[in-house]
Formats: structure tokens, C-alpha cells, sequence
């Protein structure tokens, strides 16, 4: 490591972790406010899922390079403005979560919707105090899955010159200096290991009654392997992060 | 968007070694270079982890690993280390289809070893049952269940390595990305604009190949299963 190019650059590199964060979050969580409403739309309309998760899905096969470039054509932004990589991270997003949430609420037991509705839940009550909270461990799994390809798909963005880590690799190999690049790679792993650390807690505090064990990420990869028929997507792409439990019984019965 | 009409109109850009025609040519050509390289490690390892069981743990964990690195830092890294290690000519694109093989290995293996394993469990037994050795469960049994996973596998990897052959021309590798590249450099934005959309319609061509391939590849036994299962849309991590 060179350290005379790290401690003279120091702020630069802050700089760049949180514009990537920023790049990183703000997609993310608007993509699943949006994805929400949508699932659950897909999901209460069985022609509209395939339909939904159709399109969506197409909008996934677009490389991401491309969709940066070719956005401000469609939508009328200047062609290296951050906020076409928000808006492509968006969408990515959305696309991704739709799925998992129409899935998600596709694998709550129907026992549970149904003793929800004879306790007298009304169907926007059923989906926020039942349905969703059921399905509250498969949609952070998935949010994992889409928050791990958006702080990789950001660093892309340093090729038509948008700020953030991606920018140390460019640097790196411009200058021929290793020191950047693995300082990108490094950091944007940890902010991999933070926000994954942060959507735990959240799984924690949204689901005080799942054991403890069952939300590790080791664990929540090793059961998306062993348990889940469906759940190769989990693994061989963010298209189906898989209901890790509960949702099991209900395919096979 | 004027500057992109432009750019394909002039049937300058439609020949020469800088050309369109050679241009995705090249893309094509290293993808699927990639591809069948990939294909021939992940496959063969993947059924032994899904009809062994062995080192799933391991197999889950690298690809979650692989998942987080970020694509264009390893292109670069890999590119600086073993750049020195190839001849001339391949002094670029070896590296880069390395990195390309080794982000597509994961979502192919998976598949393979997902399907292997989550193959219909009485359908094995019966024919056992019927006298069918091992190997022959395996190739005319479990192989068969397991194509519907292995090919949206297969389409994940296909995905992220057109995706990911087009950053790798900011290494140097030939392709359809040249034209993102280079447009950038000299603020030519109809050209950006042109090499994206063609890199967009690659994608979207080769996707509906690999839905093609699924309809006439897997056994119409498994379709109803397949549709239950939903697991048919294996989009890469688009990168």
C-alpha cells in the first residue's frame, strides 16, 4: 500500500464514500417504497403478476452502462448528471423488489390470512398489520440481494465520470497505482458489511419473534440453498432472493 | 438523440475495423468465449455439489462474496496483475475474459447444483426403482429436472457477461463498450448514445434466445411445475 497517496487523499476518498452511499441508498429505498404498493398489486391480481414482473424484469436485462448512457435521451437529463445513475439504480431496484414482494406475500400461509380475515381485518389493514410483516424476512433478504448489486452497479458510474468510489479505480489505473483500487474495493465492501449489518437490525426490530439465529447472513444463505426449490435466483441473481421459511410448507402442499 | 441518428446513419460507422458489424462481433465473440468457459467449470462442479452435497456452504458463500466485489475494481485488478503474464496480443483481453468466466461461474453453478438437488425426489426413487444406475439417474433423470434452473443460470451468467464485457472495453477489450468509451472521451454523445442502445438490443436478443431455449429444451413434464415454482425470469445482477 502506498501510503503517501492515501493520507494525501484522504478527504477525497471521504468524499467519495459518502456520495457513494448517498448514490447507493437513496435508490434503494425509494425502489422498495415504490416496489411495495406494486407487489402487493401483483400479487392481489394474478393476471397483472406475470404482466408486472414481466416488464419489470426486462428493465433488469439492460447493462447498466447502457442505461446510464441512454437515460437522459428518454427522461431529458444532461448526459453526466448523478441523477440519471439515481434513477437507473431506482428502477434496477424496483424491478428486483417488485418480484420479492409479490412473492413475499405469496408465502404467507394462507391459514393466517384467513384467520386475519375472520377477526374482521379489512383488506388494507390485512396487508399492513399481517401480510407484511409475514412477509417482512423474504423482502429484506431481498433488499440485501438489491443493496449489495446497487454499491457495485454505482461504481460503473465512474466511467462517464460520475463521483464516488468507482472513481478510485479509474484513478488507480490511470496512475497505474494499485493503492486506490484495492482502497475502493475495501470500502466498498465495508459499506457492504455496514448496510448489512443496519437491514439485521431492522429484521430484528421488525420481527421480534424469529429467532435469532435464522437471520445471520451465513444462515440465510445456506437455507436459500439447501431448503428452497425456488431459490436459485437467490444465488444466481438478484431475481429471486427466496422466501427463507414458512413459505416452504406452502409449495409443497 | 440527434447525434445518434447520425451516428447510424453514417455508413462510415457501419464498416472497418471500428465498425458496428465487427464491433458486436467482438462482443459476441468474447461473451461466448466466456460463456463456454465457464460453462465447462461450473457445470461439471455443480453437479458434483448437488448430487453429492458436498460444499454447498462454500459455494453459497463465494457467490455472495463475488456478488459484493465490486465488478470494476476486479476488471482493473485483474487486468493490472496478469496483464504482464500474457503475450502481446492478449495482453488485455486475456485478463478481462478471465474476470468475465470468473462472474459468471456463481449463477451457472448454482443452478446446476439447485436443480440437481431439488430434482423431483420420487421421480429419482422410481427410477431407481427401475434399475437405473447412478449415472444413468443422474443424465436421464436428474439432468432433465434440473435444465429449467441450469439454463436461468446459464441466462444470469449470459447477462452479466454482456453486461460486464461492455465496462471491460474501459480495459481495452474490443466491443460494443468502445464505442461508450471512446464517445466519452471526445464528448461525442451520439456515439455514447449508439453503443449503449446496441449494447441494450444485444441483451435484450440474447434474453429472448435463452426464453426460446428454455421453451424447447425443457421436458413439457416440467413446464407446470416450472410456472408454479416461478422460476423462470434469472436476471443477472445487472452491472
Amino acid at each position: 500500500m502506498n501510503l503517501t497517496w492515501l493520507s494525501s487523499n484522504l478527504s477525497w476518498i471521504l468524499e467519495l464514500t459518502l456520495a457513494h452511499l448517498w448514490l447507493t441508498l437513496i435508490p434503494t429505498v425509494v425502489g422498495l417504497a415504490l416496489a411495495l404498493p406494486l407487489g402487493w398489486w401483483a400479487h392481489q391480481v394474478p393476471r397483472l403478476y406475470g404482466l408486472i414482473v414481466g416488464t419489470s424484469g426486462l428493465f433488469y436485462t439492460i447493462p447498466s452502462l447502457a442505461f446510464f448512457v441512454l437515460l437522459p435521451g428518454v427522461i431529458g437529463t444532461q448526459i453526466l448528471d448523478p441523477i440519471n445513475v439515481v434513477i437507473a439504480l431506482t428502477i434496477y431496484t424496483l424491478a428486483l423488489m417488485v418480484r420479492v414482494v409479490a412473492d413475499g406475500l405469496a408465502a404467507v400461509p394462507r391459514e393466517t390470512v384467513e384467520a386475519a380475515e375472520a377477526m374482521g381485518y379489512r383488506a388494507f389493514q390485512r396487508f399492513t398489520r399481517v401480510q407484511l410483516p409475514v412477509a417482512v424476512p423474504v423482502i429484506l433478504a431481498g433488499l440485501w440481494v438489491a443493496v449489495v448489486s446497487n454499491i457495485s452497479i454505482v461504481t460503473m458510474a465512474a466511467i462517464i465520470g460520475v463521483q464516488q468510489l468507482g472513481s478510485l479505480f479509474t484513478q488507480g489505473y490511470s496512475l497505474g497505482l494499485m493503492t486506490p483500487i484495492v482502497t475502493g474495493i475495501i470500502l466498498c465492501l465495508l459499506i457492504a458489511v455496514v448496510l448489512d449489518l443496519l437491514i439485521l437490525g431492522l429484521s430484528r426490530m421488525l420481527t421480534p419473534w424469529r429467532p435469532a439465529a435464522a437471520r445471520s447472513v451465513t444462515a440465510r444463505s445456506a437455507s436459500a440453498t439447501k431448503t428452497r426449490p425456488a431459490s436459485a435466483g437467490a444465488t444466481t441473481g438478484p431475481s429471486r432472493p427466496s422466501p427463507s421459511e414458512g413459505s416452504g410448507k406452502g409449495v409443497l402442499s | 438523440m440527434s447525434g445518434l441518428i447520425e451516428f447510424f446513419a453514417d455508413p462510415g460507422n457501419w464498416s472497418g475495423s471500428t465498425g458496428i458489424p465487427v464491433r458486436i462481433g467482438y462482443h459476441l465473440l468474447n461473451s461466448l468465449i466466456a460463456l463456454g468457459l465457464a460453462l465447462a467449470i461450473a457445470v461439471p462442479l455443480g453437479i458434483y455439489v448437488g448430487h453429492t452435497g458436498r460444499g454447498e456452504a462454500v459455494v453459497a458463500g463465494m457467490a455472495n462474496a463475488l456478488r459484493a466485489l465490486p465488478t470494476l475494481g476486479l476488471l482493473i485488478v485483474v487486468v493490472m496483475l496478469a496483464a504482464p503474464l500474457f503475450s502481446s496480443s492478449l495482453v488485455f483481453t486475456a485478463p478481462a475474459i478471465l474476470v468475465l468466466v470468473l462472474l459468471a461461474i456463481p449463477s451457472i453453478l448454482t443452478g446446476t447444483s439447485t436443480g440437481i438437488q431439488t430434482a423431483d425426489r420420487s421421480a429419482v426413487d422410481a427410477a431407481t426403482g427401475l434399475g437405473y444406475t447412478p449415472m444413468q439417474v443422474l443424465t436421464r433423470v436428474q439432468l432433465p429436472c434440473a435444465l429449467p434452473l441450469m439454463i436461468s443460470g446459464v441466462r444470469g451468467a449470459m447477462l452479466q457477461i454482456v453486461s460486464t464485457a461492455t465496462v471491460a472495453a474501459y480495459v481495452s477489450l474490443n466491443g460494443l463498450g468502445r464505442y461508450i468509451i471512446d464517445g466519452r472521451a471526445n464528448n461525442d454523445f451520439g456515439q455514447m448514445a449508439a453503443g449503449a442502445a446496441l449494447v441494450a438490443v444485444v441483451a435484450l436478443v440474447l434474453e429472448l434466445g435463452f426464453l426460446l431455449a428454455g421453451r424447447l429444451t425443457i421436458s413439457p413434464g416440467l413446464r407446470r411445475s416450472e410456472r408454479r415454482l416461478k422460476v423462470t425470469a434469472g436476471a443477472a445482477p445487472a452491472t
